[in-house]
This record gives structure tokens, C-alpha cells and sequence, in this order.
């Protein structure tokens, strides 16, 4: 297949699922902000960080951090280039390029998809609305998903597309856990106080794992499990370890088809092996800062090596 | 009034009826003729339209419409928001054309694409009808889709135009005309196609009950005509890709539409260069070369080395693989020279220079606006004339002098006169009508008629019917989607 096929499923795919994580950090960030005004601000303004566009946010409506600004701002706001409607348009640009590898039900989810949240976000959404929104949105990104593996032939496309996912949707739970790392530091004094259940609830909330979490080691919560669970748990789908998992199958059955190794095959190989093998203590024992600082750089740099290697551009 | 000496005096436009409805002259509708009975080829389906739930239809109708959202049949307008893809209109009544009534159109047709063929090849070779002053020199030399570069060129198989777009207007039960000739890059087959699997999916019981020939073969039969045209390096099954300028293009959607029915890689200009004398496009697994370019960009495009320097859609050293035999370029590079309009104008005359007959299909009677007579008598009949430009396609720049304000009249006067060389001159044709579906029953409304052309050394392929536009508001008669037209499906029935 083209490269640039090969790299517009890649992008599809991680448009999509930043434009889902997007929608869950509001989702968790709205429900905070809720529940406790005195710190909102702050909130939002750490919504904005993970979502790596507090800068752009800052650029054009300063230090404003209300919940209908930010809100708005990481939905619609034309000023800004990562909305989840900037995203979604360049998730179906990319679709459309790669138009002839999609199926017609991949395809037609995509394309309702931006037709749809393009209706829904055409003004800004009222407060009392934006459960409804939000809801819309996962709903999108699920119909996509469901054609996606329903109905695509497994061969390169395919994988190149899930590498997409994986990479996005690790590169956002290690964002998370950048942002919010301090919160599970053991270091810190009020554990087990109500204030920070709420807190760790929200980082829970934000990878749609909360209840997973609670199946898993019940009532429960202390910081060095949530870490456990994001960075760990393999059955997790929004764990590192989990995404690396796939991105590895994904890279293997890449490297079978076209029968060559890769750089980008080793780099995942190693990410696995080097970072994600081991306790979460001795990853405390290391500096979790650290760590998740390092896993960030080595996933960007896996990015790079798989645009590199199969030749996504010149 | 004096008519104007054209070479073309077996239809000059004195001889013809202006036709305009405020004038109060009636049109020929192709469900009823003059207004009477229903014709033969509408009659089965004017009895089962006669049974059906009128709120049935236009149900079904709405349907289509969500349908071409969703499958993201849209098109860009130039010059308007890129966010903004429209649909092009889509009406339910089909346009039949009878097995006989096709018969004749196709000869006509074929017998068209085969002269022009043979007119591109003689003027980048010998230039005998030149030489035997059938058609001006300088028609040629002034003509800004000439390429000299090409003089000389054999394109691989001999074939210049392996697909061309022939609009036909209709004006009597018996009355065929040929519009214009699109051999540079014909676009709307996807409309065509897409058009029937509506109709299939929305009407399947009229299928049963009415034989209709089949549209859906005509993307295998470009793929075959394509690789049939493979250049001499091609050392097995032909490679074939589509080249698209990009999914901005107001084209976009019939590019990818028409590589992925083929099966064939969809490509820009910076996923192919030029690798060990082939042009090669950029896998995942390194470079692969390609046999055959259906190419959806114009010449001037194709190289920024060989061409227009500025341009990022092309590929550097196409030109020269495709010198050497590396490459097919699909239609021929300097094919446009035949949409000239000032060049249509002679097409009975070339017709007739390179097969010996008469042509099958008149031409619409054109004034040339560069002979100084004939713009003296456009000037004078401007107001019931159609005017365009030589160059001019989807109907822009175009004056139709009955519909047209006195305002713009003067205006259109004033470019004309600055400008004549520019602009050819036609009667307004008293286009055909077919009924179109509204809320208030069936209105008639104009149509035109773009039947598809396949050409390849093996013969040539024309798709049975074609694309019908149709003029979607009342009394109008332009039909190109960029002005508000619309689209039907086409049936011509078996036999």
C-alpha cells in the first residue's frame, strides 16, 4: 500500500481516539468543576495541560479559565486547532485520503460522525447540554469503532491503523498521569482523605476505568494501585501496558507480512520490555515523574520511527 | 438578417427556431412529447408511477438524499468555503432512452471519439488537415492546450482519448445535437454510477419489471481499457493508479470512487517520483513502479520540470519516462486542444476529413466571435443567443441571452467586443425536457446528456446512457452542478 495511505489510516485512527479521550477529560473535568468550584480553575486549567493545549488556550482568551470558556474551547472554538471538531474534520480528511482502504461501513461511520458533531457543535452548547453532547460524541467514536472491526480486512491498513490508536491512547494516560503524577506521590499527606478520593476518582474517571478499578480492589483507593492499574494492568485497555501490548502485535504482524525487522519494531520491543516489565514499586522507587516523563519521549519517538520506517512521507 | 458564411453550412444558425418559453414555444418532453401521450419508452414506467403512493416517493427521495450524505457524494464549489460540500441534487425520475433511439446515438458517438483520436494524432504528427486547410493553422497555434512537446509522440496503443465525455442535447423527437466534447478529463461517471445503485436500492421492483442495461460494468471496463494502453516497459499485468490533485478537489470523491471500484492505488504528486526511468509511487515497502496514470490533473500540472515550475501536483521528470515508453499517460497530455469551442465549430468538417462520412450527430450552429462577421451578427442577435467562452467549462462566464438583464447584456457586450477571439456565439437550443419529481407531481424541467467513452486498441466502449443533467429550477436552461443542476439516472432499455 501507498505510504501516505498507510500514514493517513495511522492519523484517522489517532484523530479518533484523541477526539474520545478529549470528550472523557471534559466529561471528568466538568464533573469536578461541579462538585467543587473552589478549585474549578485549576481544574480546567489541567484538563487544558493534558490535552497539551493550555498554551493555545492562553493565547487567545488569556487566564480565563471558566468552565464555559475552557469548555467551549476544547469543543469548538475555531481559534483552536485541537477542538474535537478541528479533530474529527481531520480524522475524515484523513479518511477520505485513505477512502479507497476504508470500508463503505468505516467510511460512512466516519463521515456521519463529523456530520453529526459538526450539527451538534455548531453553537456553543449549554451547561445542562453538554452530558448529552459528550454522550453523542463517544457514541460516534463506538459506531466508528464497531465498523472499524467489524468489518475491515486484517491485513497492513489494519494494523497501521491500530498502531494509530495505541500510540494516541497510551501518549494520553501517560499525559494523565504527567499532569496529575503529584497526586500519587506517596509522599503526600492526606492519603486516604476525602479531598483526594475525589481527585484520584477523576483520574480514574478520565480513562473510563472508575468502575473497573472498584471491580478489581474493591472500595479500596490508594495511589500506588491507580498507578498499578494505568501503567500495569494489562487487561486494562488504557493501561501502557496494554496499549505497548498491542502496538507490538500490531508492529509483529507488520514485520510478518512484509517480512523485514524495523527499527520501530525493536523501539517497541524495548519499550515493553525496558519500562513496562517490572513492580510498580520499583517504578516508584525510580521516580514516577521520571518515568512517565520517559515513557512519553519514548512513545513520541516510536511515533516517529513508524512514520520513518514505512514511509508515511519523503 | 445575413447569415454568417460557417464552414459548417449543412446547419447554420439562421435555420433554427430560437426557442425560449417566454416566447411562447414549446418544448419537446421526452415522457410526452409535444404534450400528448406518454411515449413508448416512459410507458411502463409511467403506468407503475401512476400506482404508486406519491408519499412513497417522496420518502424515498429524502432517503437518497441522506444517502449521498453519508456515502459523501458532495462536491466542492470553487471559490466557496472548503468546509462547504454540497450535493448535487438528485431526482428520482429516471431518464429512458429507447434501445433504438441509443443505437443511433452511440454510432454517432463512436463515430466522433474516433475522429477526434484521429485528429490528435494527425495534428501532433503530419498535420494534413492543416495542411489541407479544412481547420485555420492558427485554431491550433493560438489553442493554450496545444503542446508542441508532444509533436512526433506516439502515445502508447495509438490513443490519445481513452476517455471522453460527449454532451448531447436533445430538441425533437428526431433531434440530436452535440454540445461540446470533453476529451481532457470528463468527469461525472460517478454520478452515473452511484445515481443507479441509488435507483436500486430505493426502486428494486422497477428493476424487475423494466429492463434496463447495465452502468456497473464501467469501472472493470476502464481498468481493462486502461491496462490495455500499457507502455513498453510494462513487463506484466499493468500496474494502473489514479492521480488526484487532492481530496480539496471539488473532483475528489469520483477519483477515489473510480481507483477503489478498480482496485487501483489512488495517488498525489508527491507519492510518485521518478526511480530507475519508471515512475514509481511510495509503498510502505519502498518504491514500485506504475504502468499506466489515469491522471484527474491537467497538463499543465503533470511536471513542474517539463511544465508549470509552481506546480506541487505533478511529478518532477514524468515528461521524459514518458518520452522513453515508461509510462502511460491517460487521456494524452495536449488532448484539451479538442474541448476548444472554437475548434468545435469545426468538428463536421473533421469528422468528415478523417472517415469519409458525414457525421452521424450535428453540431449546434456556432459563430466564431473572431470572424469579424459573425460578431457583427452576435452582437446584433445577443439577446437570444448563447454566448460562451472558448476555454469556458461548467458554465461559467457564460451569458444566456434570453435570461439575461439588459444590464448584463451591455456588460457582456463590452467583454465581447473587447475581447471577440475569446468567445463563440450559439442559437439558444430549445432543450429537451424530462419530468422531474416534486411535491406538486411531475414538472418538466431541461436535460442534457453525458454519455462516457472508453477508448483503447482493442475498441471502443461507451457505457450504455451516461450522465443526465438536469436544470432543477423552472424554465432554466443550465444544467451544470456548479450552477445549481442536478442529476438523474439513465436507462436505456434492452431490447
Amino acid at each position: 500500500m501507498l505510504g501516505k495511505t498507510a500514514g493517513s489510516l495511522y492519523w484517522m485512527a489517532r484523530y479518533l481516539e484523541r477526539s474520545e479521550n478529549n470528550a472523557r477529560l471534559i466529561d471528568a473535568g466538568f464533573r469536578i468543576a461541579l462538585t467543587r468550584s473552589s478549585t474549578a480553575r485549576s481544574e480546567w486549567r489541567s484538563v487544558l495541560v493534558t490535552a497539551g493545549q493550555d498554551s493555545a488556550f492562553r493565547q487567545a482568551h488569556g487566564e480565563d479559565y471558566t468552565s464555559q470558556r475552557v469548555v467551549d474551547f476544547l469543543l469548538r472554538d475555531p481559534a483552536n486547532p485541537s477542538s474535537i471538531l478541528s479533530v474529527v474534520k481531520r480524522a475524515r480528511d484523513n479518511a477520505r485520503t485513505a477512502r479507497t482502504y476504508l470500508t463503505r461501513e468505516v467510511w460512512e461511520a466516519v463521515n456521519t460522525s463529523w456530520m453529526t458533531l459538526g450539527a451538534l457543535l455548531k453553537r456553543q452548547v449549554r451547561e445542562d447540554d453538554l452530558p448529552d453532547v459528550l454522550a453523542a460524541i463517544r457514541q460516534q467514536s463506538a459506531q466508528v469503532v464497531g465498523a472499524f472491526s467489524g468489518t475491515m480486512l486484517r491485513n497492513d491498513g489494519y494494523n497501521f491503523a491500530r498502531l494509530g490508536t495505541f500510540l494516541e491512547r497510551a501518549d494520553n494516560t501517560a499525559r494523565i498521569l504527567d499532569v496529575k503524577y503529584y497526586l500519587l506521590l506517596p509522599s503526600v499527606a492526606h492519603i486516604g482523605s476525602s479531598i483526594d478520593n475525589v481527585q484520584w476518582e477523576t483520574i480514574l474517571r478520565s480513562v473510563s476505568a472508575h468502575r473497573a478499578y472498584h471491580w478489581l480492589y474493591g472500595a479500596e483507593i490508594s495511589a500506588l494501585k491507580i498507578a498499578e492499574f494505568l501503567i500495569l494492568y494489562k487487561q486494562m485497555p488504557r493501561s501502557l501496558a496494554f496499549c505497548c501490548d498491542q502496538m507490538n502485535d500490531n508492529l509483529g504482524l507488520l514485520q510478518r507480512s512484509y517480512n523485514e525487522e524495523t527499527e520501530a519494531v525493536q523501539m517497541g520491543t524495548a519499550i515493553c520490555r525496558d519500562r513496562l516489565s517490572r513492580p510498580i514499586q520499583s517504578i516508584f522507587d525510580g521516580g514516577l515523574h521520571e518515568f512517565i516523563t520517559d515513557f512519553l519521549r519514548a512513545n513520541a519517538a516510536l511515533a516517529r520511527q513508524i512514520e520513518r520506517d514505512y514511509r508515511f512521507v519523503e | 438578417m445575413r447569415a454568417p458564411r460557417t464552414p459548417n453550412h449543412r446547419a447554420r444558425p439562421d435555420r433554427w427556431h430560437v426557442a425560449w418559453k417566454g416566447l411562447g414555444i414549446s418544448f419537446f418532453d421526452e415522457m410526452t412529447g409535444q404534450g400528448g401521450d406518454v411515449r413508448s419508452p416512459y410507458r411502463d414506467y409511467s403506468d407503475w408511477f401512476g400506482r404508486e403512493d406519491a408519499a412513497r416517493i417522496q420518502r424515498k427521495a429524502q432517503q437518497a438524499e441522506g444517502f449521498f450524505r453519508t456515502t459523501g457524494i458532495t462536491f466542492n464549489v470553487y471559490g466557496e468555503d472548503e468546509a462547504d460540500e454540497r450535493l448535487i441534487p438528485f431526482d428520482v425520475v429516471p431518464r429512458i432512452i429507447s434501445a433504438s433511439e441509443w443505437r443511433r446515438l452511440s454510432r454517432g458517438i463512436e463515430q466522433r471519439v474516433r475522429a477526434l483520436n484521429a485528429f490528435l494524432h494527425d495534428i501532433y504528427h503530419r498535420q494534413e488537415i492543416l495542411r489541407a486547410g479544412r481547420v485555420p493553422v492558427d485554431l491550433i497555434s493560438r489553442n493554450e492546450a496545444f503542446l508542441p512537446m508532444m509533436m512526433g509522440m506516439d502515445p502508447p496503443g495509438g490513443v490519445y482519448t481513452h476517455i471522453s465525455g460527449i454532451d448531447i442535447v436533445r430538441t425533437g423527437a428526431d433531434e440530436y445535437y452535440v454540445l461540446e466534447d470533453n476529451a481532457r478529463t470528463p468527469s461525472g461517471v460517478s454520478y452515473m454510477l452511484e445515481n443507479r445503485e441509488t435507483m436500486l436500492q430505493m426502486f428494486p421492483e422497477l428493476f424487475a419489471k423494466i429492463s434496463v442495461r447495465e452502468v456497473s460494468d464501467y469501472p472493470l471496463n476502464l481498468l481493462k481499457s486502461l491496462a490495455a494502453c500499457a507502455p513498453p516497459a510494462c513487463g506484466g499485468t499493468p500496474t494502473v493508479a489514479v492521480l488526484t490533485p487532492g481530496i480539496h478537489n471539488s473532483a475528489y470523491f469520483e477519483h477515489s470512487f473510480l481507483a477503489d471500484q478498480m482496485g487501483a492505488e489512488l495517488v498525489e504528486g508527491h507519492d510518485l517520483r521518478v526511480v530507475d526511468g519508471r515512475v514509481a509511487m511510495r509503498t510502505t515497502q519502498g518504491y514500485t513502479p506504475i504502468d499506466v496514470l489515469y491522471r484527474r490533473v491537467d497538463d499543465d500540472f503533470l511536471d513542474p520540470l517539463n511544465f508549470r515550475p509552481d506546480s506541487m501536483l505533478g511529478v518532477p521528470g514524468i515528461w521524459d519516462v514518458y518520452r522513453a515508453g515508461g509510462i502511460t499517460i491517460a487521456n494524452a497530455p495536449g488532448t484539451g486542444i479538442a474541448d476548444d469551442k472554437a475548434l468545435y465549430s469545426y468538428m463536421p468538417d473533421i469528422i468528415e476529413f478523417y472517415t469519409g462520412e458525414k457525421a452521424l450527430l450535428p453540431n449546434v450552429p456556432t459563430w466564431r466571435c473572431s470572424e469579424p462577421e459573425h460578431l457583427r451578427e452576435v452582437l446584433d442577435r445577443l439577446p437570444e443567443l448563447v454566448v460562451k467562452e472558448v476555454h469556458g467549462s461548467g458554465g461559467y462566464g457564460m451569458l444566456v441571452g434570453p435570461a439575461a438583464s439588459k444590464k448584463e447584456i451591455a456588460a457582456f457586450r463590452a467583454k465581447l467586443e473587447a475581447n471577440p477571439r475569446n468567445y463563440i456565439a450559439q442559437p439558444t437550443l430549445s432543450l429537451s425536457t424530462v419530468p422531474i419529481f416534486t411535491k406538486a407531481g411531475l414538472t418538466p424541467r431541461h436535460v442534457d446528456l453525458r454519455p462516457f467513452v472508453l477508448m483503447s486498441p482493442q475498441g471502443i466502449r461507451i457505457t450504455p446512457g451516461g450522465l443526465t443533467r438536469v436544470a432543477m429550477s423552472k424554465g432554466s436552461l443550465v444544467v451544470n452542478s456548479s450552477q445549481g443542476g442536478g442529476t438523474k439516472d439513465t436507462w436505456v432499455l434492452e431490447d
